[in-house]
């Protein structure tokens, strides 16, 4: 029996051109950029000089308060500056770039392949350990996990809920971890249930993926309280709200976390960084990422260290087609339009996928003819057509009433419109707006 | 050069016109229908209305509006088609006209053109032409006896003004059934009426194919369908000698194309599964009402154009449920 969530949702084409494809080692660039910021929360402290000399996975820049996250460099070599690049944002933001010299870890690393099942650490410890490794979400949100971990007090988890629904079009890195790597996710998952003191973990896989459903399936069987769910094929499945919902019914409140409903997420992906850095003393430096289009001569999954550019893993595809109209960080649906080659990699880049230019550019908006489609599709109960219509006259007391802070900007609304109306453009301008407000009242 | 735009970055590949012409597919069988029954005068009317009602929307919008006209949408063919299935396949070429004239002008560019009419409208016109030609649009060829006669066609009655006549005059209801097509023949379009109205089975197929496309959701012409079957079939149970079965309600009238087509039009109707409810159930409480206390044998039309006006009303207060709006525990 496959689950799904309910309201809403679409059916955009899967075009999973890289689910059979191996994850393979993109050779280790001539020199990473590794931007500060690449986390939901403060900047970490900076810890490195021009000319230091750093190896892989030694800890460069500190994370400063409680929401942060700590940056590990992530090849051997000097450090050639501190100074802002262009990341995925279009800005220039800090980084620090290191020149590679050789490939040299951490001693305390353990890079043999043995799996380690046993879970030496306390509660506490695994929590601070995780920080100091710079875990965050590895679905593509990027918060700092060691958060999600501490429980607020009087709040009681009563189950992890594993988000492997990877409902994002082309997508395939969550895909290809569990099929390589699921006895490490196993464990990763036994980590997180011991830190949040639970006894049940669901792991949430859609149907499109039936080999890791069944692949992980059997494991589950060696690992107590963990159960894979299957999920059907329905974005946004793999949205943290719509993912609870399908597993176990429970609707996370407007404005509330997924603890409110006595629920914590991880998506696969962490909970392998969580195996690695638990279990074999490695900090988060190094991720898979799906690259990938339908013009791409060799579209793939690699395994990249955090700050390669992107350049070197088009590279790796075969080059940049001719008829490239947009490079996004992630999928089409949730993903960000890059604006040059030389951004680099980081811990939140499940993809990059390369778009013709056919598809590329945005048809022309005409009259709203009220189909209702966009109140269908919307996984949040939403009625975008009216947030649109606020917006536009910048009525954007009157969105927050609508509950526009609920909108999770999948996207389905503007995807589904055949009048091709911008209504997730005007929807997060509301929300930008209304945070506005908002703080000015806080003042 | 790279474009740079926010996401989705992908889009559906429905358009307006699609969804347009997608209505039109699914009127179809309904035409096919009505040219097997009452001939060339579908044909006629059909196209009438059609041609005039895009011309109309050209100049209007190309004239007066000063815009780039938009009929490549194809809204306007299918305002022109529905008009056309609500008239008698008799009705003089200059009469489909002058109601395309007025559903176009009036009923849709006054307003603003597609996305801003208050009314249906292909209704507009309809009602525009009842009320000032109520003799013209009362008289219906007879199904099956006029394949090529058109301003000439033998008339006859529909199955609601015959029922409507019976009643007025006192007559019981097993003597007014018997004046009265077979329930077969009634659904496949065997019997007096508006050129597209009468064959349920083929509006049904329609409505199938609608569904199937997603061009529309089922929750309004079950609601009107089943709010006039229940209404009906009330009376019909606390006194089947005066009143006729729901099924004849259902059969006999312009319910079928109102409910799935006119009903469902996107702009005129409500736009969350709630309101959608609301909306239905009061077209079919008021087209019961007409239909059986007052002066018209139909009253579809006018039940449809009164829920109209209070969509907006509708889209305002009655909102869709929000998620995580009642913490519910599964």
């Amino acid at each position: 029996m496959f689950k799904t969530f309910r309201p809403g949702g679409i059916h955009p084409s899967e075009n999973k051109l890289t689910a059979g494809s191996e994850i393979r080692e993109l050779p280790i660039p001539d020199q990473v950029s590794i931007p500060l910021n690449q986390h939901i929360g403060a900047s970490p402290r900076i810890l490195v000089e021009k000319g230091d000399p750093v190896k892989v996975g030694q800890l460069i820049a500190q994370g400063e308060g409680f929401i942060s996250s700590s940056i590990h460099a992530s090849v051997s070599g000097k450090v050639l500056k501190v100074e802002p690049v262009v990341d995925m944002s279009g800005y220039k933001r800090k980084a620090i770039t290191i020149k590679v010299e050789g490939d040299e870890w951490m001693e305390q690393i353990d890079t043999s392949a043995e799996l380690v099942r046993e879970i030496a650490l306390e509660r506490h410890e695994i929590v601070r350990k995780i920080n100091e490794s710079g875990i965050v979400g590895m679905g593509g949100a990027a918060f700092p996990s060691h958060v999600k971990l501490t429980l607020p007090r009087g709040e009681n988890a009563e189950y992890l809920i594993v988000n492997g629904a990877e409902c994002e079009p082309y997508l395939t890195s969550d895909h290809v971890l569990m099929l390589e790597k699921a006895e490490q996710i196993m464990v990763g998952a036994m980590i997180m249930m011991k830190a949040l003191d639970v006894e049940k973990a669901i792991i949430g896989i859609e149907k499109n993926k039936p080999d890791a459903i069944v692949h992980m399936s059997a494991l589950s069987e060696y690992y107590p309280g963990i159960e894979v769910q299957g999920l059907k094929v329905k974005y946004p499945q793999g949205g943290e709200k719509q993912l609870i919902k399908a597993l176990i019914g429970r609707e996370v409140p407007s404005g509330g976390l997924p603890i409110h409903v006595g629920v914590v997420v991880f998506n696969v992906g962490t909970l392998f960084a969580a195996y690695q850095a638990i279990q074999k003393h490695k900090p988060l430096f190094e991720r898979v990422v799906t690259v990938t289009g339908k013009n791409l001569a060799a579209p793939g999954n690699f395994m990249v260290r955090i700050g390669t550019p992107i350049s070197a893993l088009i590279e790796a595809t075969g080059g940049l087609p001719e008829n490239t109209g947009k490079i996004i960080s992630g999928g089409p649906m949730m993903g960000k339009a890059l604006n040059s080659l030389e951004v680099p990699v980081i811990k939140g880049t499940s993809g990059i996928t390369i778009m013709p230019d056919t598809e590329s550019r945005r048809r022309e908006i005409q009259h709203c003819i009220r189909c209702s489609k966009c109140i269908t599709v919307c996984p949040m109960g939403l009625e975008p057509y009216l947030l649109m219509a606020m917006g536009e006259r910048e009525l954007f007391e009157r969105m927050g009433e609508e509950q526009t802070m609920d909108c999770i900007e999948c996207g389905s609304c503007s995807y589904i419109c055949p009048a091709n109306r911008p209504l997730l453009d005007y929807i997060r301008l509301g929300k930008a707006e209304i945070n506005k407000i908002r703080r000015a009242r806080k003042n | 050069m790279l474009t740079i735009s926010p996401s989705p970055h992908e889009h559906s590949s429905e358009t307006v016109s699609k969804l347009m012409y997608g209505v039109i597919i699914a009127l179809l069988p309904a035409f096919i229908a009505s040219v097997y029954f009452f001939g060339i005068g579908t044909v006629i009317i059909t196209v009438t209305a059609m041609v005039s009602c895009v011309i109309f929307e050209f100049l209007i919008q190309r004239f007066l509006m000063k815009e780039k006209p938009a009929i490549s949408d194809g809204s306007a063919m299918v305002t022109g088609m529905l008009l056309a299935f609500c008239l008698p396949t008799n009705l003089p070429v200059w009469l489909v006209i002058l109601g395309s004239f007025v559903a176009i002008s009036v009923g849709k560019m006054s307003f603003g053109g597609l996305g801003n009419n208050p009314f249906n409208p292909a209704l507009v016109g309809r009602v525009f032409l009842f009320v000032s030609f109520p003799v013209q649009l009362t008289s219906w060829p007879v199904a099956g006896e006029n394949h090529f006669a058109y301003l000439d066609a033998s008339t006859g009655a529909t199955p609601l003004s015959i029922m409507k006549e019976g009643m007025k005059n006192g007559e019981r209801m097993t003597e007014i059934l018997l004046d009265i097509p077979f329930y077969l023949d009634m659904f496949i379009g065997r019997m007096g009426g508006s050129a597209g109205e009468i064959a349920a089975a083929a509006l049904l197929i329609g409505f199938i194919y609608l569904l199937i496309r997603k061009i529309i959701t089922w929750h309004i012409p079950v609601s009107i369908l089943l709010t006039v079957t229940v209404f009906t079939g009330i009376m019909w149970l606390s006194d089947p000698t005066l009143n006729p079965n729901p099924l004849f309600h259902l059969l006999g009238g312009g319910l079928m194309l109102g409910a799935i087509f006119m009903a469902t039009d996107y702009v005129t109707s409500p736009m969350n599964v709630k309101g959608m409810w609301i909306y239905g159930i009061g077209i079919g409480i008021i087209t019961v009402v007409i239909r059986v206390f007052g002066a018209y044998p139909e009253g579809v039309q006018f039940a449809i154009l009164i829920m109209n006006a209070f969509t907006p009303l509708i889209n305002k207060y009655v909102k869709p449920r929000r998620f995580g709006e009642e913490v519910t525990d599964g």
